[in-house]
């Protein structure tokens, strides 16, 4: 089941996309005329098997990749008749990424990889200073912004993932799997936190993963097999 | 600036290996000032000869001597303004180690013949008065402490003294001034009649009436040439025949002695260089290739490709610049210690100033020579895949 493409209001739309890799002389076809609408403040949980698109749909929204065929449209924003450069300076004004592993720079502290997408504009030192502090009390780090990544629990990592991914204040959250490398303590703590900005925040939020504790969280679930989405989970 | 501290930070991730890095840096920017330093004394008073000066030696050797009574002949060459001479005196103060040249030469006309040399009048005055006066530069006055008034004992492996002695005995009458960084203030410059008048009445009859080598002032520098031909013919067949060159190549002739300057410095930097290419290269690109995803998630959270392709050629440059001014530092603080001791041996050892620019420019080219390869890996990364290798 593919969604009604003509829902202007949604954020995100996902209308008609092919997705093919080529590995040598063969064709994956990785997600084949996927329609998808995610309405501004929903928090949508994307599940399905590995291998199935799911992190492909992702950097798709994100304009990460370009789709083979169809259209991706994010806040009125076409995202294939983008140039590289201006996808960049789209992704720092309306995107964060949240990842599975973190993916933070173990050279920087947490605070100085919480300013990283504020390097990106204009704003000055003290500025950049005003919104990681604020950023890193919204996820409870004020206390750890100077230490080191290693010398974080991979919660508090996630965390300073998090904070970084909203420290531009995005429209959209997308998240990979973002409890997938934490216990079950921890990813609840992530997953309050990602409720509390749907609620309280008013972010809209994207997340795959493959866990359905996770995707209970979550407004609504999509499940995606074999490049085509459906609402019921794959047998 | 707002980019340096990441750039800073990354440097630091594996500080063994950009320490090394850094220290091979040095090293090879350190050599390059030495060289230059070393090249700068060979050959670089090739550069500061006179244009308009002519040096007239023995054909065979510089080691024979001409007859002074060429001088006469010299002067009536058609565009000869006037000529002067000097002779290798071969003297040694208290020590051979404290090696400077010492010549006899003919006051009024030598300090004409070379302007670059600045002696205040009075002291000109009392050389002119002192028949056993000398003139000494500035740089060996200081290195022995002489002053004006001294007398000076130096003993010639050459000539005598009237009474038959090999040390001599010189008043210091005056102390000269270079014209520029580049003259040479180190030798001792005394009377040729004084020095004349002793060899007649000494014992050694060796040598009388001759002189080492003569300097020709001529009218205009574009006949050096010429008046250098007819110079050589005017002497063609006597028993003492000439060899005239410009006085650059003539000073290139004795640092040829030593070899091709120039080529064996380019040889050896050029090595050095190669080497440090692929050092900092392989540094580089290993230092990318750990980052892959990192630099996957830059540009995820909205760094552009040509931002990123910055931030690694400013990491290679900046990691460069500061291994080469560090090396280059070091040269400037070593090469005036080193001149104290070659003083003698190699008077004008000093890194010169242009050379020290030419070092900022290579460490700016080594920085971008070695950074651009994986700088233009990591513009063409492309996002999702650099995001599956963290």
């Amino acid at each position: 089941m593919n969604e009604n493409p003509s829902n202007n209001g949604a954020l995100v739309r996902v209308e008609g996309v092919d997705k093919i890799f080529h590995r040598g002389a063969e064709d994956i076809h990785v997600l084949t005329g996927l329609n998808l609408q995610v309405p501004a403040g929903e928090f949508l949980a994307l599940m399905g098997p590995s291998g199935s698109g799911k992190s492909t749909l992702l950097n798709l929204i994100g304009g990460l990749d370009h789709p083979t065929n169809g259209t991706v449209t994010v806040g009125g924003e076409k995202l294939n008749q983008s140039t590289d450069r201006a996808l960049a300076a789209w992704r720092a004004r309306h995107i964060g990424f949240i990842f599975q592993l973190y993916n933070l720079m173990p050279v920087l502290t947490a605070e100085r990889n919480v300013e990283l997408p504020l390097l990106l504009t204009h704003l000055s030192r003290a500025e950049r200073k005003t919104h990681v502090d604020a950023a890193l009390a919204v996820v409870g780090l004020s206390h750890r912004a100077r230490h080191y990544p290693r010398t974080l629990s991979g919660g508090e990592q996630q965390r300073v993932g998090i904070a970084r991914a909203i420290v531009t204040d995005p429209t959209l959250l997308l998240c990979d799997e973002p409890t997938g490398d934490l216990d079950r303590k921890s990813g609840d703590e992530i997953l309050d936190l990602l409720q509390a900005l749907n609620r309280e925040h008013g972010k809209t939020i994207v997340m795959v993963t493959h866990d359905p504790h996770a995707s209970a969280r979550a407004s609504r679930t999509v499940y995606l097999n074999k490049g085509q989405l459906s609402n019921e989970p794959v047998k | 600036m707002k980019y340096l501290h990441l750039i800073w930070c990354n440097l630091k991730r594996k500080k063994t290996r950009t320490s090394l890095t850094l220290l091979s840096i040095v090293v090879a920017f350190m050599l390059f000032g030495l060289l230059s330093a070393i090249q700068q004394a060979l050959v670089g008073g090739v550069a500061l000869a006179g244009a308009d000066r002519l040096i007239v030696r023995e054909k065979v050797s510089i080691i024979n001597l001409l007859p002074q009574s060429y001088e006469a002949n010299i002067d009536r060459i058609p565009g000869v303004d006037f000529s002067t001479h000097q002779t290798w005196f071969g003297g040694i103060y208290q020590d051979p180690k404290n090696f400077f040249m010492q010549n006899p030469v003919e006051p009024e006309k030598f300090m004409k013949i070379h302007p670059e040399f600045i002696l205040p009048p009075d002291q000109m005055q009392a050389w002119l008065a002192t028949r056993t006066g000398a003139i000494v530069g500035r740089r060996t006055a200081e290195r022995f402490g002489w002053k004006i008034g001294d007398k000076v004992p130096i003993r010639s492996t050459i000539w005598t003294t009237a009474d038959g002695n090999f040390t001599w005995t010189f008043d210091i009458v005056g102390i000269f001034d270079g014209k520029d960084k580049g003259t040479d203030t180190t030798p001792l410059f005394f009377r040729y009649d004084y020095f004349e008048e002793s060899r007649e009445q000494s014992s050694q009859s060796w040598g009388r009436g001759k002189v080492g080598w003569y300097t020709i002032r001529i009218k205009d520098p574009s006949q050096a040439a010429e008046v250098a031909k007819r110079v050589d013919a005017e002497f063609e067949n006597s028993p003492t025949e000439t060899k005239t060159e410009p006085e650059g190549a003539f000073i290139q002739g004795w640092a040829s002695q030593i070899g091709n300057i120039v080529f064996i410095v380019a040889a050896i930097l050029g090595a050095v260089f190669f080497t440090i290419l692929l050092v900092t290269g392989n540094t580089m690109a290993q230092a990318v290739r750990e980052r892959t995803g990192e630099l996957g998630v830059l540009k995820a959270i909205g760094f552009t490709n040509t931002g990123v392709m910055a931030l690694v050629l400013v990491e290679s440059c900046l990691l460069s610049i500061i291994g080469g001014t560090l090396g280059l530092g070091l040269a400037r603080l070593i090469t005036p210690v080193m001149a104290e001791k070659l003083a003698g041996l190699l008077p004008l050892f000093y890194f010169p100033v242009r050379d020290l620019f030419i070092g900022l420019g290579l460490c700016l080219v080594l920085g971008l020579i070695t950074g651009i390869f994986p700088a233009l890996q990591a513009m063409r990364l492309r996002v999702a895949d650099a995001l599956r290798r963290m």
